[in-house]
Parts: structure tokens; C-alpha cells; sequence
């Protein structure tokens, strides 16, 4: 089911209607559930709801509660999108037969259902052209089993299995290129969003939904307690990673890559960094050069984005 | 892909072809499958009938057998007529989602020609894949030919549907020994199917209309609930079952039990087996009635839930049994069947039943092997020897 694209310019553009309802057993200031709420914000007509195994489904559907008010389905970890794969598929058959009604499709998965176990078969339903719209909500770790380090995880953070131990300071690894990965398959919408830019985040998802194929949507969405800050700070925190370049927000439509804000003045990354206590151990003196390697890692990645962007489409 | 049509009342085809004629005739909504051998000639047919028109299905070719059974439980939950097929190690990347689709209480059909399992890898047919499933809440049938497991195929769909019941169900049968071997396929008429399974009505599914939740957390307080009507399922899927063969029977003129009985009636010593064996067996028992000794062969149709009743029923009068086993419980004191038939009896203290492991990898079974193992059997019994697992056809 592919929609008309209505952007919104204001919140009152939105419906008054939460479909995502409160009570549920997030966390106070769980980035995940603000993505979840701006989601079903934002779709213009009912969708179905795949969730992926992970903090949000654990949280918002502790039988006999649900805070969903849409048809919604968890199956395992790492299948959200074969399982989508397989609704769209159904839908669309019963749907032309009168049988049911259609409706837009989103699959909806943390990180490590995403860059890690689900990669596979996110790569395959994404390649077989499935007309769904796929959202990472990124909180960088294994959050629901208690903050393990993912393909996420940024370089440098402290995570329980990527410690910040006596000879090993955190994660030692560089966060995967996502996008980069689902760009390979050629889809015709692909964007980054934090939670801060509800405006941004709501238009992305409506221009998701409003192009025939797959679709994908990458959301920084901050971990109070895996990140290590106050409930209160998670749209601050979420807002600073766009401020430093430390998260930046594009998209990529039928290949052509547009950076969505250009931060004339960015923050050094150290303003995004001393925020979390994951980072906490990168400001010993010791540790001082790895800033110098983080920033020297957002300003290459910038300057990457910004060549794809000059460039024109990449495919 | 080559296919194959009715001409007449009879397709000449393989146990493979046959599946996917039924799966045709049942007019499934959604098929998602991988490619595994014996299985591939299943969705190569079935790809080839959407190819031309025939099936008006929609086939996901997907990238993993995991996703070909995460797709097939999308689709189901959406309300549509679901269909796989697969073999040995595509099963067993399936199993995450085995317990799930029976505990979402999904009516997926699956086919399964039956394949051992690595390693070493081997191609060919035991029922080491078959027997993994058992724990994981699937209705499971088995087949000893391509008639029957064209039969069973469609009879599946009528089980699995069936509100009382709404559990996902496997019709096996055993890799290249029936899934590549052509023979005379008796068919009903499309119109006689259709009729026959009906449509598929979801009672609860995706609707926007409706919005439900699937697969929430259920915990403490309320997991054991859903595994006990899981249970209850499975009661009632032991009628449903019953009556389905019986109304099968009046379309096709061909009577299924869940247990075939062979030479049974005035038999003193019964050969168990389930498959492609069955038949050899019978050729056994016959052998071995020209030798003065008077064998029955029982063969599994319905291996899951157990045929308690017919296990009690036909085992009345005959206390020595031979099993074969086409799997090796590894670590187990027996196999599946043996523990089956001992757990099922209610009045154990006389039987004499003795367990046998044969086949592994597609190693051949002979007529003059079962017929050795059965006088084998016999003498056992006369001197009461316990039983231990022994092997048939295995070098030592």
C-alpha cells in the first residue's frame, strides 16, 4: 500500500490520537519509545507493526497489556523483516481477493536486530523489493539483556562485554555503515533521524511510506541507562550528536544522497562525549588521544557524506 | 521445471511432484521455501505452476529456510493458506521458528522429504530431521508412497485449519526413496479438493480493523496457560484427525488409520516401522509366514499426537515387537518409536519389544534383513533378554 507524501510543518498537523498508548514498562526516557510514539504519529493510515525481539517489544507488551493500537506482531529476533517479507506478501494477495484490508508495513528493530543478527535477512527482503518500511532504532547496544556491545556500539564506548578495562578502553571496533549496507541493494528511500528533529523524523517516515518498494529508516534513539544519563537529557543528548556531526542526519532518495542539516558551527565531539558515562573513561589522560581518533572519525565521515552528496546519485 | 497434469483420474509422478500437485489443488495463498536437496523439486514445481498461472499464490523466494519460515508465519497470521517444504539442515536452521509458529498457533503445511543430518553431511533419507521436530508442537505424518503422501498433503491442510485444532503440520516422507521415485499417483479432481478443504478462515489475523497483538511476553503468570491449551490442541486434533481421514476416505475411496496394520489379525510378532520400510516389512512378514513364523507389520501414519488408542488397541494380542528405527537417539536408551509404543500401552508387563537402528544416511534396508532381525527378536523374547539397542546393516 503505498501512500500520498503529506508533510507536516507543525505539531498540530499531527493527529490527536496516540496509536502507541502510555503504561507500558519502558523506561523514563527511553529514546526507543519516543520512536515508537513519533512512528505511529506520523503513519497517515493504520499500518501493521513487526517488532523485532528487543527492548521495545519487551516493554510494551507484557501479556495481557499491549500499548499497541494497531495490529501488531513479535516473532523472533532476527526475522522482523522476513516476517514483513511474508505479510506484505499475504496482504496483498487476500487484499486483491477482497479478503482483508491492505495496509502499510512496518518492521521495527533495535541494533542488534538490525546491523547484526537480522542483517541477513533484512539484506534479503530489501533485495526481493517487498513494498515495507524498515526502522533501526539504534541505542548503540545490546540494551535488553543489559548493554552488550553491538555492531552499533560506537568506537571507544564502554559496554559490559567492551569494557572499559585496565588495558582495553571500550569498544575498539568502528561503528558498521548501516546505510552504506542498504544502499547496496539499490532501495528507493533511505534516511538517518534522531529523535530530537520530531519534524524531520515524522516527514521521513511519511516519505518512506509514500514510495513504492523498501524503504529504510535509521533512528539514533539514546539508552538512559546503557549510555549513562540523566532520564531528562535524551532529546538534549540526541540533539548534540547532530550539533557534534557525531550522528549526521541525510537521505538517500532513488540514490541521491541529501545531508538534512548542515551544522554551520559543529560542537567538538567532547561536548556529545562527556554527556554519557559509556564515554567516561575516554577523559583520563591516558585516554585523551581516542577523542582525537573519534573526532578525527566524524570529521572523515562528514567529509565522505559530503563527497556522496556533491557526487550526485550513487546509483 | 517439469510438472505434472491429470490427464486422467492419475498423475505419474514422484512423492515430490505429488506434494506439489496437492499444494496446487489445495490452492494455497503463500508459499516461501529455500532450495534443499531431496526437497527442491517441491518449490521448483510449485514456482513453475505460479510461473504459468496455474497457482494464483504468491511464492517469497527467500534468502535462508529461517526466513522461509519466519515469511510463511508473517503470511499466516495475516490470514493466508501457508505452504513450505524442506529437508535435514534446512529444518533444523528453521527450528528457532518451529515452536513458534505452533505456539502463535499457526496452521502452516509443511513438507518434509525426509533427509539425515549432518555431520557428515549425507543427501540421503533417515529421519533424523523428522524425529528433531517432535518436541516442538507440529501434528506430524508420514507417508510410505507418493500416493500417500499426496493424500496426506491435502488432508493436512483440512487438520491444521481446523479451529479446534490450529496447529502447524508436517506431511514427511522419505528423501529420494519416495521424494525421486515415479509412480502411479491416483488424483482427485480439483473442484474435489477445494470442496474438501475449503477456505481458510482466520478467525483472529492481521486487520487494521481489528488491531491485535501476536507473540506479546507472557511470563510467570501466564505462560503456562498458553503451552497447556497448546496441550488441549493437541486433544482435540486426535478426533479431528480421525474424522478427517474418515471423510477423506469417501472422496477418494482410499481409508487412512493412524496406524496401518498389516497381517495383524492372528499375528504373534509385529515389525514396527514408519516410511518407505513399511512396505519392505510387509514383504517380510509374508516371507516370514511362508517359514511357519506369524509376523504383522504396524506402520506409523500418525506419529505426533502419538496414536495412543490404536497403539493399545492393535498391540491387544501380539506382545513381541521388532522396531525399526530409522534415526539414532543418540545417549537415549531407545528410540522414538520404541518409547512411543512403551509410554503408550497401558498394560506393559508382558511386551517384549526390542529396538533396532537402521538406514542412517539412506544405508539400505533388505526384506532378508527385517526378516533376520525378526527371528532375532523372537529368540529374545523366548529368553527374556533385555532390551539394548542393536544395529541392522552397520559394519562394526
Amino acid at each position: 500500500m503505498t501512500l500520498e507524501y503529506k508533510p507536516i510543518t507543525k505539531l498540530s498537523d499531527l493527529p490527536e490520537e496516540n496509536l502507541f498508548t502510555s503504561g507500558h514498562r519502558l523506561c523514563a526516557g527511553c529514546g526507543p519509545a519516543i520512536v515508537a510514539r513519533l512512528t505511529l504519529l506520523a503513519t497517515q493510515e493504520k499500518p501493521i507493526v513487526v517488532n523485532a525481539t528487543g527492548c521495545l517489544e519487551v516493554g510494551s507488551t507484557l501479556y495481557p497489556y499491549s500499548s499497541w493500537k494497531v495490529p501488531w506482531v513479535h516473532v523472533t529476533f532476527e526475522n522482523a523483516a522476513a516476517v514483513a517479507s511474508g505479510i506484505v506478501e499475504a496482504l496483498n494477495k487476500l487484499a486483491s481477493e477482497g479478503k482483508t484490508k491492505e495496509a502499510p508495513v512496518i518492521a521495527i528493530g533495535g541494533d542488534g536486530g538490525t546491523f547484526d543478527i537480522g542483517i541477513q535477512a533484512i539484506s534479503g527482503a530489501l533485495e526481493r523489493g517487498h513494498k515495507f518500511l524498515y526502522i533501526c532504532y539504534d541505542n548503540e547496544a545490546y540494551q535488553n539483556t543489559g548493554i552488550q556491545r553491538s555492531g552499533a556500539t560506537p568506537f571507544g564506548a564502554a559496554t559490559t562485554t567492551s569494557p572499559a578495562g585496565r588495558v582495553i578502553p571500550g569498544k575498539q571496533e568502528r561503528k558498521k555503515d548501516l546505510i552504506g549496507i542498504v544502499l547496496g541493494h539499490h532501495i528507493p528511500y533511505a534516511a538517518t533521524a534522531t529523535i530530537a528533529y520530531y519534524r524531520d523524523y515524522i516527514n521521513k517516515v511519511r516519505k518512506a511510506l509514500s514510495y513504492n518498494g523498501p524503504t529504510f529508516i535509521h533512528v539514533l534513539a539514546p539508552c538512559t541507562l546503557g549510555w549513562r544519563y540523566d532520564p531528562s537529557k535524551t532529546v538534549e543528548i540526541s540533539r548534540l550528536a547532530v550539533e557534534t556531526k557525531f550522528f549526521p542526519i541525510y537521505e538517500v532518495e532513488n540514490g541521491s544522497l541529501k545531508i538534512n542539516f548542515r551544522v554551520p558551527k559543529p560542537k567538538p565531539v567532547e561536548e556529545y562525549l562527556k554527556t554519557q558515562g559509556r564515554f567516561a573513561h575516554l577523559f583520563k589522560p591516558e585516554n585523551r588521544h581516542l577523542i582525537e581518533e573519534i573526532q578525527k572519525n566524524v570529521d572523515e565521515n562528514w567529509a565522505r557524506l559530503e563527497r556522496i552528496e556533491k557526487a550526485g546519485p550513487i546509483f | 521445471m517439469t510438472t505434472v497434469a491429470a490427464t486422467k483420474k492419475f498423475i505419474e509422478a514422484t512423492g515430490n511432484l505429488a506434494v506439489a500437485y496437492a499444494v496446487k489443488q489445495v490452492n494455497v495463498d503463500f508459499i516461501s521455501a529455500y532450495p534443499i536437496t531431496p526437497q527442491t523439486i517441491i518449490v521448483e514445481a510449485l514456482s513453475q505452476y505460479v510461473a504459468d498461472g496455474e497457482l494464483k499464490a504468491k511464492f517469497v523466494n527467500v534468502e535462508s529456510e529461517h526466513s522461509a519460515l519466519s515469511a510463511c508465519i508473517g503470511a499466516s497470521i495475516a490470514g493466508a493458506r501457508v505452504f513450505t517444504a524442506t529437508s535435514s539442515q534446512g529444518l533444523v536452521l528453521m527450528y528457532e521458528e518451529l515452536p513458534v509458529a505452533s505456539g502463535l498457533r499457526l496452521p502452516i503445511v509443511m513438507a518434509l522429504s525426509m533427509r539425515a543430518l549432518s555431520a557428515p553431511i549425507n543427501i540421503h533419507n533417515d529421519h533424523s530431521d523428522f524425529m528433531s521436530m517432535r518436541e516442538q508442537g507440529w501434528i506430524m505424518l508420514a507417508a510410505e508412497d507418493a500416493q500417500e503422501v499426496y493424500d496426506l498433503t491435502i488432508m493436512a491442510f483440512k487438520i491444521a485449519e481446523d479451529e479446534r485444532v490450529l496447529l502447524p503440520t508436517v506431511a514427511a516422507m522419505d528423501g529420494f526413496t519416495i521424494s525421486h521415485t515415479l509412480q502411479r499417483v491416483d488424483v482427485l479432481d480439483d473442484e474435489v479438493v477445494r470442496k474438501f478443504v475449503g477456505e481458510r478462515k482466520a478467525r483472529f489475523k492481521l486487520d487494521v480493523e481489528n488491531p491485535l497483538t501476536f507473540g506479546p511476553l507472557a511470563l510467570t503468570d501466564s505462560y503456562f496457560e498458553f503451552k497447556r491449551q497448546q496441550h488441549e490442541a493437541f486433544k482435540n486434533s486426535e478426533k479431528v484427525i480421525r474424522e478427517v481421514f474418515k471423510e477423506y476416505e469417501k472422496i477418494s475411496g482410499r481409508k487412512y488409520e493412524p496406524l496401518k496394520k498389516f497381517m495383524m489379525e492372528d499375528a504373534e510378532v509385529a515389525i514396527v516401522a514408519l516410511g518407505s520400510t513399511v512396505g519392505i516389512a510387509r514383504i517380510a512378514a509374508k516371507k516370514l509366514r511362508e517359514e511357519g513364523i506369524k509376523a504383522g507389520v504396524i506402520g506409523f501414519t500418525l506419529f505426533r499426537p502419538t496414536p495412543k488408542v490404536e497403539i493399545n488397541e492393535t498391540l491387544k494380542d501380539v506382545r513381541t515387537l521388532a522396531v525399526f528405527e530409522r534415526h539414532l537417539s543418540l545417549g537415549a536408551v531407545a528410540g522414538p518409536h520404541y518409547m512411543d509404543i512403551i509410554s503408550s500401552l497401558d498394560k506393559k508387563d508382558d511386551v517384549k519389544i526390542y529396538d533396532y537402528v537402521y538406514g542412517l544416511g539412506g544405508r539400505d534396508i533388505t526384506t532378508k534383513m527385517i526378516v533376520d532381525t525378526v527371528k532375532k527378536t523372537i529368540e529374545k523374547a523366548k529368553k527374556n533378554e533385555p532390551m539394548e539397542v542393536e544395529f541392522v546393516g552397520v559394519r562394526e
